[in-house]
């Protein structure tokens, strides 16, 4: 088993480096650099001082050498600086020499989309669980049909427009939750508890808009995966033996059916760190959504490369969970693994 | 049961879209009476608006962002700056002279001025702002002009002297943009990242007091504020990039502030009379126009009746009204209508089809049996290009419409704004494209029509070519003397229309919309915008938010 797992870890190192590789040369196929923004589309900015910028970020050398420049710095853990006008660090913040600690920008962003994606997470899985046993269990039914139906509503509305909605709705005409915003302005003034109920207020409406339009999937999955195990004869025998409906389904049926999802748990590890720009656009959130969709604009090469190497490795930490998780809960992968 | 009948009429809301989103009232708009009619000029009070985008460096020379720009123009002083009428007026200097050789400007500083930590602001951080931009190793792309410098001296602490190699009008502009940076924080640091850039002091009427990244910026009052004390005492923007988020913000009365778009002006305002209870719109000419170019250089836009053919096949009242809502005007010079650089006699090219297919028949070109003009066999056609802009899109379609209809085949092409500059700007592969260009405070436009700006990564990109408009923007940039400039320019404006490298399609107004607690906007707004006084704007005490968190 350490074996295996010491195999698997070292297996990540090239394949990292290959990711990195094809990540850097994909991003440079998209033309123009950090110097050809709108904003220094200026008849007052020299093409010269923008020579200059380029050959200062090494952006004038063959893509081969900017690699290999890259790859010296990330071994010894350094992603480097932005290269927006702003400097800040990409990953961790860094202190200057008054003292002064200057945040990094994956350090600020990543917290805010961390908790938003547990949270919808936990609730995509809890509800679809919950949703998908009911249709399985009565198939055909009203009910069946019903929540079918709104999952796929769920999914097909677009986002951004059913955000807009609601934020009319309970911001504007009820003013029950705050419109868009992390804090409110006097947040600084509030108590810890105060503080972390306002972050909730303004947190229910993007995790209710995220959460929606994942329920269609995961809860499909758990009724199809319960009606396959409700027909196998397991289930049959555990009913002849009288045992009540509730132990059949739950206990025999259920634990069988949600065994699958494991590895999409495991597979969403690294969407963990991703956001999304519509929703994080709309309701004024700084996260990593925005952080990544805004550094490809500018052509933020440290940045992009940045998110991408943390979101590979989170995705090979992410399978190898999921295939553990696998092991850990059914004895038979278990034993496979062991050979 | 009450509640039970809102539930509904919430679904209902739901149900019915976005499109009744503006239009169905609420009920429920705040009942309490408030009397905008209060006039009392009050210190105290708080702005809350809205910016699309966060700043990224509050040192102007650096960023570039219009956001950053924003916040930094609140913060620094330049040496002079534009009044309500884009005249030159006092900020750090108080009064300038410019030598009879027209070389030597000498700036003659304000007394007393004190930075926002109490430390003396004097020539030697005018001189210093100067030397940080010149230094190569400054990352700014806005060095050129400043490199004209040829020599910089402070005789005194209330002087600053500069002197050209050779006259250079754009001078004083250049003077009135450049911020003047505190010496005694900056000399021992690297400008490039320095903290400073998150933590400024500055010496305008606002210090920078709270900055929470990807959320708000607030700026309070400094009492060294070389204004005077701003009347209001602290602004708060709220970096929203969502406009339609921004506009709900304001609907719930929680932002007092924000640029509003053509359709939320013309359309939503009117159908929300409790809105308009509370805010008040403002209109003014924006800073930039929007033009069709043409790739000179390529057939069949290297023929002047061609372009003059397309500019009279182009209904520009039509693209304002279908574009812009009837918010903006057409233009016939690269210069702000109102301000002295633009020549009155100038007028746009009117529609005239006929004319424009005379041109062409002219030109050589004949109608063919699918209903193409042709020339020699090859259909006229060409493909416009532009970058991701609602509005730069819907007037491509516009266009292509209009030259449809005399036999011109025109398709479009939009693109994201990094490709669209290095896989077609830059190499000159395009046909026509649709851009904007800035109506400049100076009216120097070297950089742009000179013929010798035509490499790569130089604005000069049409290829634009005239032996008389080369002389007169060669001129124009060594006549300090406004009367006589004015001439150049009206002169060089006369050349670039006749010669169509680029149809004017619109100047669009900025809009605003501003709680009417907010009182001293001039209305209708002057030539420099609203905000030229905003240090003057002031909130009755009646009518000051509920204060929170004011330290």
């Amino acid at each position: 088993m350490i074996l295996y797992l010491i195999k698997r870890l070292l297996w990540m190192i090239p394949m990292l480096i290959g990711i990195s590789l094809i990540s850097f040369f994909v991003m440079h196929l998209a033309p123009g650099d950090i110097t050809s923004n709108e904003a220094s589309f200026n008849p007052k900015a020299s093409e010269e001082s923008r020579q200059k910028l380029r050959k200062l970020y090494n952006l004038d050398k063959p893509i081969i050498i900017q690699y290999s420049l890259w790859l010296k710095r990330i071994i010894k853990l350094d992603f480097g600086n932005s290269f927006s006008s702003h400097q800040r660090p990409v990953l961790w913040e860094k202190q200057d020499k008054s003292g002064n600690v200057i945040k990094g920008l994956i350090q600020e962003s990543l917290p805010i989309t961390l908790l938003i994606n547990l949270i919808v997470i936990f609730i995509i899985f809890t509800i679809s669980i919950i949703l998908g046993t009911i249709s399985a269990v009565r198939q055909s039914s009203w009910v069946d049909k019903s929540i079918t139906l709104f999952v796929f509503v769920g999914f097909a509305i677009p986002g951004f427009w059913l955000a807009l909605l609601l934020m009319y709705w309970t911001g504007v005409a009820n003013q029950w939750l705050p419109i868009s915003g992390l804090h409110s302005l006097d947040f600084q003034n509030l108590s810890a508890l105060d503080q972390f109920i306002d972050l909730l207020k303004h947190l229910v409406l993007p995790i209710t808009i995220s959460s929606l339009s994942g329920l269609a999937g995961i809860s499909l999955y758990v009724r199809n995966g319960m009606l396959d195990i409700l027909h196998q004869d397991f289930i049959t025998t555990a009913r002849s033996k009288g045992l009540s409906e509730k132990k059949v389904i739950f206990i025999h049926a259920l634990r069988n059916a949600i065994l699958p999802l494991i590895t999409i748990i495991g597979l969403s590890i690294p969407g963990l760190i991703g956001g999304s720009v519509i929703t994080e656009s709309i309701f004024a959130i700084p996260g990593m959504g925005k952080l990544f969709y805004d550094s490809v604009l500018m052509r933020d090469f440290p940045v992009i490369m940045g998110i991408l190497t943390i979101g590979s490795v989170l995705t090979l930490i992410g399978t190898l969970i999921a295939d553990l998780g696998y092991a850990w809960a059914d004895p038979r992968v278990r034993k496979g693994l062991v050979k | 049961m009450n509640i039970v009948k809102a539930l509904i009429n919430n679904l209902l809301i739901i149900l019915f879209g976005t499109s009744l989103l503006f239009v169905i009232s609420c009920t429920k708009e705040s009942s309490k009476v408030i009397d905008y009619n209060n006039n009392n000029i009050d210190y105290g009070g708080y702005i809350i608006n809205a910016m699309s985008a966060e700043p990224s460096n509050l040192i102007a020379m650096i960023a570039g962002d219009s956001a950053s720009s924003t916040i930094a123009n609140k913060i620094f002083n330049s040496l002079i700056k534009y009044d309500e009428n884009l005249n030159y007026a006092p900020d750090i200097a108080d009064s300038w002279h410019v030598s009879d050789d027209q070389k030597t400007i000498t700036f003659k500083l304000k007394k007393n001025l004190k930075w926002s930590d109490n430390k003396p602001l004097t020539s030697a951080d005018v001189l210093f702002s100067w030397q940080l931009i010149t230094n190569p190793s400054t990352r700014t792309p806005y060095a050129a002009d400043y490199l004209l410098v040829k020599k910089a001296t402070t005789p005194d602490i209330y002087t600053f002297v500069v002197t050209y190699e050779d006259n250079y009008a754009p001078a004083l502009d250049t003077w009135a943009s450049l911020h003047i940076l505190p010496q005694h924080i900056l000399k021992d640091e690297d400008i490039n990242s320095t903290f400073f850039s998150r933590k400024p002091t500055g010496s305008n009427y606002y210090q920078l007091s709270k900055w929470i990244s990807g959320q708000q910026v607030t700026l309070e009052s400094n009492s060294n504020s070389i204004l005077g004390i701003p009347k209001i005492k602290k602004l708060t923007s709220r970096i929203i990039p969502d406009v339609s988020s921004q506009f709900l913000e304001l609907t719930a009365d929680n932002i007092d502030l924000m640029n509003i778009n053509p359709i939320q002006y013309q359309r939503v305002f009117p159908a929300k009379p409790e809105l308009q209870k509370r805010m008040a719109l403002y209109k003014e000419l924006g800073n930039g126009y929007t033009y069709l170019g043409f790739n000179l250089k390529k057939i069949p836009f290297n023929d002047i009746k061609v372009r003059q053919a397309i500019n009279y096949a182009i209904n520009k009242d039509e693209v304002i009204k279908g574009v812009l809502l009837g918010l903006g005007e057409p233009v016939a010079s690269p210069y702000k209508p109102g301000t002295r650089w633009n020549n009155p006699l100038l007028t746009p090219y009117s529609f005239n089809p006929n004319k424009a297919l005379q041109l062409l028949s002219e030109a050589g070109y004949k109608m063919n049996k699918e209903g193409f003009l042709s020339k020699q066999g090859k259909v006229l056609k060409f493909e416009i290009i532009t970058n991701q802009n609602k509005q730069r899109e819907m007037t491509a379609v516009l266009i292509q419409r209009r030259l449809k209809e005399i036999g011109i085949d025109v398709s479009i092409r939009i693109i994201e704004w990094a490709s669209f500059i290095n896989r077609f700007i830059k190499t000159g592969e395009f046909d026509a494209v649709i851009l904007g260009w800035s109506l400049s405070l100076d009216p120097d436009q070297f950089n742009i029509w000179h013929s010798s700006q035509q490499g790569p990564g130089q604005f000069n990109f049409l290829g634009y070519h005239n032996n008389q408009v080369d002389k007169l923007l060669e001129k124009g940039r060594r006549e300090l003397n406004v009367n006589k400039r004015e001439k150049i320019y009206h002169e060089f404006s006369k050349h670039l229309l006749k010669d169509s490298p680029i149809v004017y399609l619109y100047a669009g107004y900025g809009l605003t919309a501003v709680n009417k607690r907010i009182k001293g906007i001039k209305n209708p707004a002057p030539p420099a915008g609203i905000y030229h006084n905003s240090y003057d704007w002031y909130i009755p005490k009646s009518l000051q938010r509920n204060e929170i968190s004011v330290q």
